[in-house]
């Protein structure tokens, strides 16, 4: 299991080896490689320190168990510590409320819209009742793009294509859900940067208008080390309940899940695996762990 | 930096400026060793001097275009339409750089078109006609869910009918592990070939300038399928500084030609290294 990472320890391995328990001395090269392994995999590179800090500090003096490498015993260590940091308390997506309002917010093409229709699916699946929200209003397509994927779930979009004011969009489309008796609200929203404060002044305007009941940070997993700014920056704003991590299906080794989880004290609930509506899965911190030591 | 001596902590908080930076640790190791080696050959550098030297070894780095520098939007002449196809993963903007692309060169007095073959992703085929308009520039679509070499073919057909001077083709996004999806690319490119033997004439990959360790991957895999001729960074008007390029315009040889700084059609710019460079060291707004 440790394979990879173990073999780029190797020489590590060595240095440790002859002795009995982890020293400041012997353990020096083998954190090096596992800061190493984490910038390569995107990890902040302050996160990266602090978390290999608290490796070492927590490897030191441990008795090394005959029957292990002690560089693999180090690995296990970080292992685990990763995939405590990132499961922690793992919550649901909160769905309280008449109707249960959710609210997508994140960077340009992070993902909002595809994940915003995965959901819908996911929720209409456990037979909820679910309305889609189109208060992305600058983007060319982003109300038919909307629309497209409703269409193909056989779920409401609610769109008014000539209102330029996202946030009087959703509080119609609030309306709308209880007079028809929809039970979740699903409000798309345009991406935006972090800088833009007339955006960021847009998205706390409609949390704060909404109330929902679960504002969703949407992630794009190739992210490299401005995730902790943005994600950060985002949080200050409008306290978003959850993390979604998007295009899982490649091959970015994710460290943005470290980098967000250490900065924000806020679960990643989701993660987007692929292109359609039904590439949607609950997030593993486990296998988050593996990935992102390359393992 | 700012001290005035060359010593390991000023060669540190380099080193976590250009991983902060998205520079990756072997380019950064790289740049790091040069800037050692170089202090020690000119044994008096101050600080001031190692910003100089660190804006020339990072410059070295990003490979140039064939010739010179481009500096504006300008096409090489020719005969037939010039053919650029556009290539990346999902969401980097690609179509958004489309319809910024066509606006220039339009201004320009260009003839150019566009050619739709996201026939895949919902509402792409409208997201560019929308571009198309803000532009000015006719589109050739199939509609949606058509064979996207089938696009590229008649939308090819169409430039050299109309004697247009750029052809732009949009393609799906795609991540660069799907085998079958590359080799689409592969295919679109084939499909043009038989019309204009020589096309795409530029094949430019558009890489998000948030974008981690992984768009070295994207490169070396989208280079393997369509030969990459440039590059065009997005979204550098955020605090990601989009360091990655540095590392793969190095090692695959790729210039960079353009980069997006916002959403709106005036939003996209002529590469200049040494701007880039300097924004690296400049602290996030
Ligand atoms: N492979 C893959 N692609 C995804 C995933 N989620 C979204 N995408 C693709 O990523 C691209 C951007 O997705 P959108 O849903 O449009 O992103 P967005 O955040 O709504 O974008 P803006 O509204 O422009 O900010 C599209 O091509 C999607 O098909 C995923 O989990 N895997
Ligand atoms: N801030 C900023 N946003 C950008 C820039 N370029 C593109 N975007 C935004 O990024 C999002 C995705 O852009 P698209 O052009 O749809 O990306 P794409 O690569 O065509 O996406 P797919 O076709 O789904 O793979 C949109 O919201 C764009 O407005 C840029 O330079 N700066
Ligand atoms: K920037
Ligand atoms: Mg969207
Ligand atoms: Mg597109």
């Amino acid at each position: 299991m440790f394979e990879n990472l173990s073999e780029k320890l190797e020489g590590a391995i060595r240095t440790l080896k002859g002795s009995n328990r982890i020293t400041e001395v012997n353990v020096a090269n083998t954190i090096k490689e596992i800061r190493r392994a984490l910038l390569d995999a995107d990890v902040n590179y302050k996160v990266a320190k602090d978390f290999t800090d608290s490796v070492k500090e927590k490897a030191l003096g441990q008795k090394i168990q005959i029957a292990v490498e002690p560089g693999q015993m180090l690995v296990k260590i970080v292992y685990d510590e990763l995939t405590q940091l990132m499961g922690g308390t793992k919550q649901d997506i909160n769905l309280s409320g008449n109707p249960a309002i959710v609210l997508m917010a994140g960077l340009q093409g992070s993902g909002k819209t595809t994940f915003s229709a995965k959901l819908a699916h996911y929720l209409k699946k456990q037979n909820k009742r679910v309305l889609l929200v189109a208060c992305d209003v600058y983007r060319p397509a982003a109300i038919e793009q909307l629309k497209t994927l409703g269409q193909q779930l056989d779920i409401e979009v609610y769109s008014e294509p000539e209102n330029k004011n996202p946030v009087e969009i959703a509080q119609h489309a609030v309306e709308y859900a209880k007079q028809n008796k929809y039970q979740v609200v699903i409000v798309d929203t345009a991406g935006r940067l972090a800088v833009d404060e007339e955006m960021m002044d847009e998205i706390s305007r409609l949390k704060e208008t909404l109330q929902p009941s679960e504002t969703l940070f949407v992630v794009d997993a190739m992210t490299g080390q401005d995730a902790v700014n943005t994600a950060k920056a985002f949080y200050d704003r409008i306290q978003y309940d959850g993390v979604v991590l998007t295009k899982l299906d490649g091959d970015a080794r994710g460290g943005a899940a470290l980098s967000i989880r250490a900065v924000v004290d806020r679960p990643i609930k989701f993660i987007g695996t692929g292109e359609k509506v039904g590439d949607l899965d609950v997030f593993h911190p486990d296998r988050m762990a593996s990935r992102i030591l390359g393992m | 930096v700012g001290k005035s001596k060359v010593d390991d902590e000023v060669l540190d908080e380099l080193e976590n400026i250009l991983i902060a930076a998205d520079v990756g640790v072997d380019t950064t190791l790289k740049i790091i060793r040069r800037i050692e080696a170089r202090v020690q050959r000119d044994k008096y550098v101050n600080t001031a001097e190692l910003n100089r030297i660190l804006r020339e070894e990072i410059a070295a780095l990003l490979a140039e275009n064939q010739t010179e520098e481009l500096n504006d939007f300008e096409l090489p002449p020719r005969d037939t339409p010039y053919v650029m196809l556009v290539v990346g993963v999902n969401g980097v903007g690609k179509t958004t750089t489309i319809g910024k692309l066509a606006a220039q060169f339009k201004q320009k007095g260009k003839k150019v078109m566009l050619g739709a073959a996201d026939t895949f992703r919902a509402a792409a085929v409208d997201q560019l006609k929308m571009w198309g308009e803000r532009a000015g520039v006719p589109v050739v679509e199939l509609g949606m869910g058509k064979d996207p070499a089938s696009v590229a073919y008649e939308a090819t057909k169409r430039a050299l009918e109309e004697k247009a001077d750029l052809l732009i083709i949009d393609t799906a996004g795609r991540l660069h592990n799907k085998t079958n999806l590359m080799n689409e690319l592969a295919k679109i490119k084939r499909t043009i070939q038989k019309l204009i033997p020589d096309a795409p004439h530029e094949v430019l990959l558009v890489l998000d300038g948030s974008t981690g360790q992984n768009a070295v991957i994207q490169a070396r895999e989208f280079t393997k399928v369509t030969d990459v001729s440039a590059i065009a960074i997005t979204k550098l008007d955020g605090t990601a500084k989009g360091g990655v390029v540095i590392g793969i315009s190095d090692e695959f040889k790729i210039p960079i030609k353009y980069i997006g700084v916002g959403e709106k059609i005036e939003d996209l710019q002529i590469f200049n290294r040494y701007e880039f460079v300097d924004s690296l060291f400049e602290e996030n707004a």
